[in-house]
């Protein structure tokens, strides 16, 4: 596993393992997550992708019979989001993400991107107008809807929603967007933009990224993590885990041989 | 030939309820006519005092009315806060097993005869408003109006229930991903989401509070009272219906034809209370 000492970290995954009830999912799981740079986690179905992405901003919590075990530490400060006595809605303010299904609330557009906002009990009303547009426009939404904030947001395309997920997302400046498959529910032009996107978000942002495609993570993201049955097999920069694995399931993996 | 055949039934099956609804109307409105023949429609709307069954007879639905709206008024002031929290908690704080006790215990509330509510009003919830408030008679609407609304807690609880479950997981974890509290997401996300379906079950509360008839009858006293004081006593519209049939009138006298006259108000006032409900429900389905 190469570390880069040139960039700063953001977060840190130690030694994490993770299972539900009985069935252990995630095994001794450790990888560096560098600051506003794109972190791809790849792997067939059932590999722990999601489930690692899920552990970051603690929506396993949601759930019973679920164990975490090992850290993940959220930098500078080295606050183990994982840790007993951390509230998990504290590091869902702080960690935000999007979900493979495009799910905008049945509320207004501008509700939709004001939510995180209001339940964090901002009531500042010029407030909330500016960080609406910003994160619209961040997003690359607020040409297509700054005209119709009050209309609702179900009646945009796939796409469209998915755009609005990720403003909403922004719209509390989290530290780190998680995207849990962003696009595979979209057609290729949608899926695309967002890809587009998400280049342009990591000037600001640190961003992990679970996906299916390897063509996506392969062209958007710098730094990928191929995982098989809850191991993590390798860690590389995109660049060289694409050209030249090093172990012989990352490579059958991405050059289609199974997955 | 036998494919027909079972269409067929299905068809029958499918709309006998609209013929029993049509006949009702038919006989409603075919008894109710000779009586506006007797009582200009003007007095009947606007009189303020109900006496049919008096010498000196008055025909204003104004009191019955205003009994019936105020007994339902209180007993959805009950139910609905109460149902719709009961459902907030069952769909979305309770544990499983907890739930599978808790629900057929809630829906049990609406399997007591309502003869039992009744007299559960009279002698116990009056008695007990009794020692907060003195003064008060032993017949009254407040009690009435209460103890229906707990009578009709279940159906509010349990549709609205089914509508809160049938809220997307995902859109719930968007919600808390975005750092919201449980209420939060309740409040927020779950019971915006499924106001559409909530409104079926306030307007079937609705319909049961307005047609409710033991409980008003014998708690709150049958006295047919021009009054929005919930702590005097009054008549519903049903309330009069059940003190008439008890009676012995006449076929085809003028207060025979008033318990038509009544039943048609009754039914007319379910089907508006029915058409707000679907106007509601199209509104919030189109917000979605």
């Amino acid at each position: 596993m190469t570390t880069n000492t040139n960039l700063n970290l953001r977060a840190e995954v130690k030694d994490l393992s993770f299972s539900y009830g009985p069935k252990k999912v995630l095994n001794r799981v450790s990888m560096p997550i560098y600051e506003n740079r794109i972190t791809a986690l790849i792997g067939p179905s059932g590999c722990g992708k999601t489930t690692l992405l899920r552990c970051f901003n603690r929506m396993h919590d949601l759930y019973a019979a679920t164990n975490y075990d090992g850290e993940i530490l959220l930098h500078p400060e080295k606050r183990n989001v994982l840790a007993r006595d951390v509230d998990p809605m504290e590091v869902r303010m702080r960690i935000g993400m999007v979900f493979q299904k495009p799910n905008p609330f049945p509320k207004s557009i501008f509700e939709n991107v004001a939510y995180g906002l209001r339940v964090r009990g901002v009531r500042k009303r010029s407030f909330i107008e500016d960080r609406v547009e910003k994160s619209l426009q961040q997003a690359g939404l607020w040409s297509e809807v700054k005209d119709r904030l009050p209309s609702p947001a179900t009646a945009l395309s796939g796409g469209q929603q998915q755009r609005l997920c990720i403003a909403r997302a922004l719209a509390t400046e989290p530290e780190i967007l998680l995207l849990d498959e962003p696009t595979s529910a979209l057609d290729p032009i949608s899926t695309t933009h967002i890809e587009e996107l998400i280049t342009e978000l990591k000037k600001d942002w640190t961003i992990v990224i679970v996906t299916h495609n390897l063509h996506q993570a392969s062209r958007t993201a710098d730094y990928t993590a191929f995982m098989y049955l809850g191991d993590l097999i390798e860690f590389d920069t995109s660049d060289k885990l694409f050209t030249t694995p090093r172990d012989p399931r990352t490579e059958n993996y991405i050059t289609g041989r199974f997955g | 030939m036998k494919e027909r055949f079972i269409e067929a039934i299905l068809f029958l099956a499918a709309t006998s309820s609209v013929f029993v609804t049509f006949g009702i109307v038919w006989i409603l409105v075919k008894e109710s006519i000779p009586f506006f023949a007797h009582v200009p429609l003007g007095e009947f709307l606007t009189g303020t005092e109900w006496t049919p069954l008096f010498e000196n007879a008055r025909f204003g639905i104004l009191p019955l009315l205003c009994g019936t709206l105020l007994s339902t008024a209180i007993a959805l002031s009950v139910a609905i806060p109460l149902g719709t929290v009961a459902a907030a908690f069952l769909s979305e704080y309770t544990k499983p097993w907890l739930r599978e006790i808790l629900k057929p215990i809630l829906e049990l509330l609406a399997a007591v005869p309502t003869v039992v509510y009744g007299y559960f009003a009279l002698l116990f919830v009056t008695p007990l408003l009794q020692k907060i408030h003195p003064d008060l008679g032993g017949f009254n609407v407040l009690s009435a109006g209460l103890v229906m609304g707990m009578m009709i807690v279940p159906y509010v609880s349990s549709l609205s229930e089914d509508a809160m479950r049938s809220v997307p997981g995902h859109l719930k974890e968007g919600s808390f991903a975005l750092g919201a509290s449980r209420f939060q997401t309740i409040f927020r996300v779950v019971i915006p989401t499924a106001f559409s379906g909530m409104t079926s079950a306030y307007i079937l509360a609705i319909s049961r509070a307005l047609g409710e008839t033991m409980v008003v009858s014998i708690a709150a006293g049958m006295q047919p009272n021009l009054t929005a004081n919930p702590l005097e006593p009054a008549a519903t519209i049903t309330a009069f219906i059940v003190q008439v049939s008890m009676g012995d009138l006449p076929h085809g006298s003028i207060g025979y034809q008033s318990i038509y006259v009544a039943g048609l108000t009754l039914l007319f006032l379910t089907l508006c209370f029915n058409v707000l409900g679907l106007w509601l429900r199209q509104k919030y389905q189109e917000k979605e």
